[in-house]
């Protein structure tokens, strides 16, 4: 699929790096090589921003993640700046491990707990694509389920009755596992999820958190490019 | 010297040394040395670390070839020219006895070693691959090494961040008591950016990186060198322990460190530990040590001088610095945040002086420890099993023909060593690095993208230990073939290989028989495929008392190249319609197979048909027709034969197959055997044509066998099932089977 | 002063815990049917230096709020005693 860089506005995304990230220099790569974006590293040390205009978690084991996965990563100096950014209406995705982060930051409603299996799952999965209203999602089709590799330990998002309420009725669950034609079943649901959720934003629709990973899904290379349509959502919203 | 108390001979016969390699030691240090100098003798001369019951014979495999950078023994591990200025680095190694009694930590640590080998020499780790063996699945013991082992591959593997992108998991009853666990990682490094594992340069800082030193693992490397015995959980040294965040870290740091120019050589500290890389970097440097025992970082108070240096905790590398630029590469470790401590000098005495609170507590010669160098070789004996003629005795007329080969091919897709091996494979990150390219393409190989380059590198182990068990030099040749063949059908050209070799005890002549006979075949295929043995790891002792060793397991792990990734060659039948060849020759032969040993329950017979030569020019025509574009898929036929390459061809798509059988050999044989040398292609109907001209103008004998069918399996027109139905079955099997 | 802080953070009531959970079935094959409700959670010792008594348990309180547990899904209680 040729991608008509013309209807895109450039964006600059910082991509915010934990000792543990491994996932960094993948959504560089989706970013930086097949978006043409200006991308910039930010380590978890540092204070600065660098003028990103979007925020992005990459996935990994940020810090060894063996109390609670993000759980010591939203203490880094770096986090401070996001959670400052994000208060002030800043853009930020947190792709799994990124998405355990904000949760524990508190950015996104809800919890990761352990995957009910009890075990690591890599694997393709379909996603429903609840809502185009918001900037991940907004070019996107939600009659298509998508198909996106997971690869978690800790992805069963947990959110208490009146917060799952609250989400529901703002909107705010962007994508939630399905079968392959797009029906959200108990048996597509892999690791637990509370009503199956994959991923859920803010409720002023600004930082965005999902356990799947889009990047892995962006490139000819890997025969599937289901999860271009995420970066390619980026760039049209924020053109418009 | 501190330690004044000088060892025994019964001391060196507790520490696994025989008696003339105890008057050895005296003879080289002139003296009769203390408890430490003893303990360091003891494990650098272990199997595991100076290879002094194999070497002889490995030395005779083949180890140049033009893209050679550098070969077996030289460095940590192999390195190879892939053109366009990178290299590939890559390597397998057991860590079969760990495992054996704590499978969690024995695993993971198994994979952490075998990345630290990769990184070590500057190399980016890419891609991880396993080969597992187990015994019989029914057995709740076996489910605990099972359940244990891939958690600790998968949590140890995941967090390090490197993709698991293929593997083998095989079960047998003959290791029930010892499983196999090998471990394979293949890195990439820029040629001229590598750093070798030596030491020079009189003054220069010695530096320990990385996590505290505990009293994991001591006498692990000697205790590697033993049989497995129901007291073998009282011998088990202090579990070591693996830490993949500091894995990770290392890494990053290590490659960063290296970029400075300011490091003169490196190692990691797997077995055998401190000593064993200040002895092997002090060796090749062909310069000493001085070190100071009480520097090194400790996370356990008031360790002895002997554990400090044998200890194998994990995540440690040695370092040695130029001399003045000290401070480069403090600041790159204390960005990662990790212990870097100065704990001696390079001398030029080439001996290692070891001191503890000022005080000398050990004195040894480097290069007497080490293989090459001082350290024992020895020719052991060996002798033809009685087993091996008898095998040899066994005719297909001796087995019945069942009259329901419907219920085969049932028994054989739910058997746990041909059904999907997804319970498995999914508790594995495979994808992080976004160069899996075999995420959604089926594939005989791991294909994984070289960024930046039209390259891929193709990786794969294999080892069939029942054809090695029942004929050591044809099952090894095997082996290597398998292996060869993979990387073909991926559209790869295979080019060198590492080898574990995961034998019994060395000690009883039966046991180095197949020792012998298996690297004699490696030799052979080797050899024929222009493959050069870059090196790998030997594994004794994988046997228990009661109930003998282990099959003679070769694990071959190879490396291919796809110079362009649009070569690359996928296993699965792409639509109905397509025509089905075989391209190899159909055999009468059930010997070996899977079907014989698990359906029929016949142990005793040889390798199945295999011919080195035949199988070479096969390789040669799959590799043309990829080439030529004329074929949309080739799959091998490998355990469970034809009915199950075909099944796994036909499952990814939800298709199936129409085939006729060939009636000059029995159908048994011609749906189950696994004769060697054959490849299941399909071929779309535009290019049949040009197909069949070029395969008749090979030397390479090929049949028609059917066509791609929208799901039913059909052969000789009598219906097996739909592909639907046998599909979970065959998905689920391991899962029903651990998850119960 | 010196104290040393004994902490458990267990998974709150109303989440499912599959480690507990497996556990309990396993209980059932070894015969003890009997053990019903396993719950898995963390135990956590840690040492601390204040003033008192009261300014350890506060302090100790941020760690469990801030990083030790994450309220979504756990609580935790602690006792502390003097090294």
């Amino acid at each position: 699929m040729p991608l008509n860089f013309n209807s895109f506005v450039a964006m600059k995304f910082g991509v915010v790096i934990f000792p543990g990230s491994n996932c960094d220099e993948d959504v560089i790569y989706v970013l930086q090589e097949i978006m043409q974006q200006e991308v910039v590293r930010l380590w978890h040390k540092d204070h600065d921003l660098q003028g990103a205009d979007f925020i992005i978690l990459p996935g990994g084991f940020s810090f060894g993640d063996y109390l609670r996965s993000g759980a010591i990563a939203r203490f880094s100096p770096i986090m401070q700046e996001v959670i400052q950014f994000a208060a002030k209406g800043g853009y930020v995705m947190g792709i799994c491990n990124g998405f355990q982060i904000l949760a524990e930051a508190g950015l996104v409603p809800g919890a990761l707990l352990h995957n009910e299996t009890r075990k690591f799952i890599c694997r393709n999965v379909h996603l429903k694509v609840e809502t185009t209203n918001s900037l991940i999602t907004s070019a996107l089709d939600p009659s298509k389920a998508l198909k996106i590799p997971v690869a978690h330990g800790e992805g069963n998002y947990f959110a208490d009755e009146d917060t799952l309420k609250k989400l529901n009725d703002n909107d705010q669950i962007l994508f939630r596992y399905c079968d392959e034609g797009g029906n959200v079943k108990s048996e597509s649901n892999l690791n637990g999820s509370v009503q199956n959720i994959a991923g859920v934003c803010n409720e002023s629709r600004t930082v965005f958190g999902m356990m799947p990973h889009p990047e892995r899904a962006a490139d000819s290379l890997l025969a599937n490019q289901d999860g271009l349509g995420i970066f390619e959502s980026i760039l049209k919203v924020a053109h418009a | 010297m501190e330690n004044t108390q000088l060892a025994t001979p019964e001391t060196a016969k507790e520490l696994g040394l025989l008696p003339e390699e105890f008057s050895r030691i005296k003879e080289i240090l002139g003296r009769t040395p203390n408890f430490t100098e003893l303990s360091i003798f003891s494990v650098m001369w272990s199997e595991h670390c100076s290879y002094k019951n194999s070497i002889t014979w490995l030395k005779t495999l083949p180890k140049d070839g033009p893209r050679m950078l550098a070969k077996a023994g030289e460095e940590n591990a192999g390195m190879v020219d892939l053109g366009d200025g990178i290299a590939c680095v890559f390597k397998i190694e057991s860590h079969n006895h760990p495992s054996a009694l704590e499978p969690y930590q024995g695993a993971a640590t198994g994979v952490g070693g075998i990345n630290r080998d990769i990184f070590t020499m500057g190399a980016r780790p890419i891609a991880q691959l396993n080969s597992l063996r187990f015994g019989d699945l029914s057995l709740d013991r076996t489910k605990w090494l099972v359940k244990g082992v891939v958690k600790g591959i998968g949590d140890y593997g995941n967090a390090f961040g490197i993709p698991t992108v293929g593997g083998e998991l095989f079960f047998d009853e003959c290791y029930n008591v010892n499983p196999l666990v090998n471990a394979m990682s293949a890195g990439i490094v820029k040629v001229g950016e590598t750093v070798s594992a030596t030491s020079y340069g009189v003054g220069n800082p010695v530096y320990i990186v990385g996590s505290a030193t505990g009293k994991d693992g001591i006498h692990g490397a000697a205790f590697a060198s033993k049989d497995i015995t129901a007291d073998s959980v009282n011998d088990l040294p202090a579990v070591q322990v693996g830490d993949p965040f500091q894995e990770k870290l290392l890494l990053e740091a290590t490659l960063e460190v290296i970029q400075t120019g300011a490091v003169v050589g490196m190692q990691d500290m797997g077995a055998a530990g401190i000593i064993c890389s200040n002895s092997e970097m002090s060796a090749k440097g062909e310069h000493g040590m001085r070190i100071d025992l009480d520097k090194v970082p400790m996370r356990q108070e008031n360790m002895k001088p002997y554990e400090i240096l044998l200890s194998e905790s994990q995540e440690r590398m040695l370092i040695v610095v130029e001399k003045g630029r000290e401070e480069e590469v403090q600041a790159v470790f204390d960005k990662w945040d990790l212990n870097c401590v100065e704990i001696g000098q390079v001398t030029d005495t080439k001996r290692l002086e070891y001191y503890m609170n000022g005080e000398l507590v050990a004195d040894v010669p480097a290069d007497d420890l080490v293989l090459g160098g001082g350290a024992p070789v020895y020719k052991r004996e060996y002798r033809e099993p009685a087993y091996y003629k008898e095998y040899q005795k066994f005719s297909i007329e001796s087995v019945q023909e069942p009259e329901d080969l419907k219920a085969v091919a049932q028994h054989l897709l739910s058997h746990p060593n041909i059904a999907s091996k997804r319970w498995v494979t999914q508790q594995y990150d495979s994808m992080v690095g976004t160069a899996t390219m075999t995420t959604n393409r089926p594939c005989d190989a791991a294909v994984v993208s070289l960024k930046g380059t039209e390259k891929a590198i193709v990786l794969t182990v294999d080892c069939n230990s029942r054809y090695v068990n029942a004929d050591p030099e044809k099952g090894c040749m095997i082996a290597v073939a398998e292996a060869a063949r993979n990387i073909t059908c991926a559209g790869g050209e295979p080019v060198a290989i590492t080898n574990c070799l995961n034998f019994g005890n060395p000690y009883v002549p039966e046991v180095y028989w197949q020792f012998v006979g298996a690297i004699k075949g490696m030799g052979a295929a080797c050899t024929k495929f222009e493959t050069p043995v870059t090196g790998g790891n030997v594994s004794f002792y994988n046997q228990s008392t009661d109930d003998g060793p282990v099959f003679p397991t070769p694990t071959i792990g190879m490396l291919g190249v796809l110079d362009n990734v649009d070569d690359m060659m996928t296993a699965d039948f792409k639509a109905e319609g397509d025509f089905i060849y075989l391209v190899g020759e159909s055999v009468n032969d059930i010997a070996s197979s899977q079907y014989l040993a698990s359906f029929h329950k016949v142990a005793a017979s040889p390798a199945p048909h295999f011919d080195l030569e035949t199988e070479y020019a096969t390789h040669q025509v799959i590799k043309q027709l990829i080439k030529e574009r004329l074929i949309a898929s080739a799959h091998d036929v490998a355990d469970g034969g034809l009915f199950v390459t075909l099944f796994e061809s036909a499952n990814p798509n939800n298709l199936g197959f129409d085939i006729e059988s060939d009636d000059s050999i029995r159908k048994d044989a011609f749906l189950f055997g696994e004769a060697q040398g054959r490849i299941v292609v399909s071929v779309k109907p535009e290019n049949q044509e040009a197909f069949v001209e070029l395969m008749a103008t090979s030397e390479t004998e090929f049949n028609y066998l059917g066509t791609v069918t929208n799901g039913s399996m059909l052969v000789d027109r009598e219906q097996f099932g739909n592909i639907q139905d046998f599909k979970p079955v065959y998905d689920d099997v391991l899962h029903s089977i651990l998850e119960e | 002063m010196k104290f040393t802080a004994e902490i458990n953070v267990m998974p709150l009531k109303e989440i499912l815990d599959p480690q507990g959970k497996a556990v309990t079935g396993s209980m059932k094959n070894l015969g003890l049917s009997e053990i019903q409700n396993v719950r898995i959670g963390k135990h956590i010792t840690l040492q601390i230096e204040a003033e008192n008594k009261e300014a350890a348990s506060q302090k100790v309180d941020t760690a469990c709020k801030k990083l030790l547990a994450n309220l979504i899904m756990e609580s935790y209680e602690f006792e502390l005693a003097e090294a």
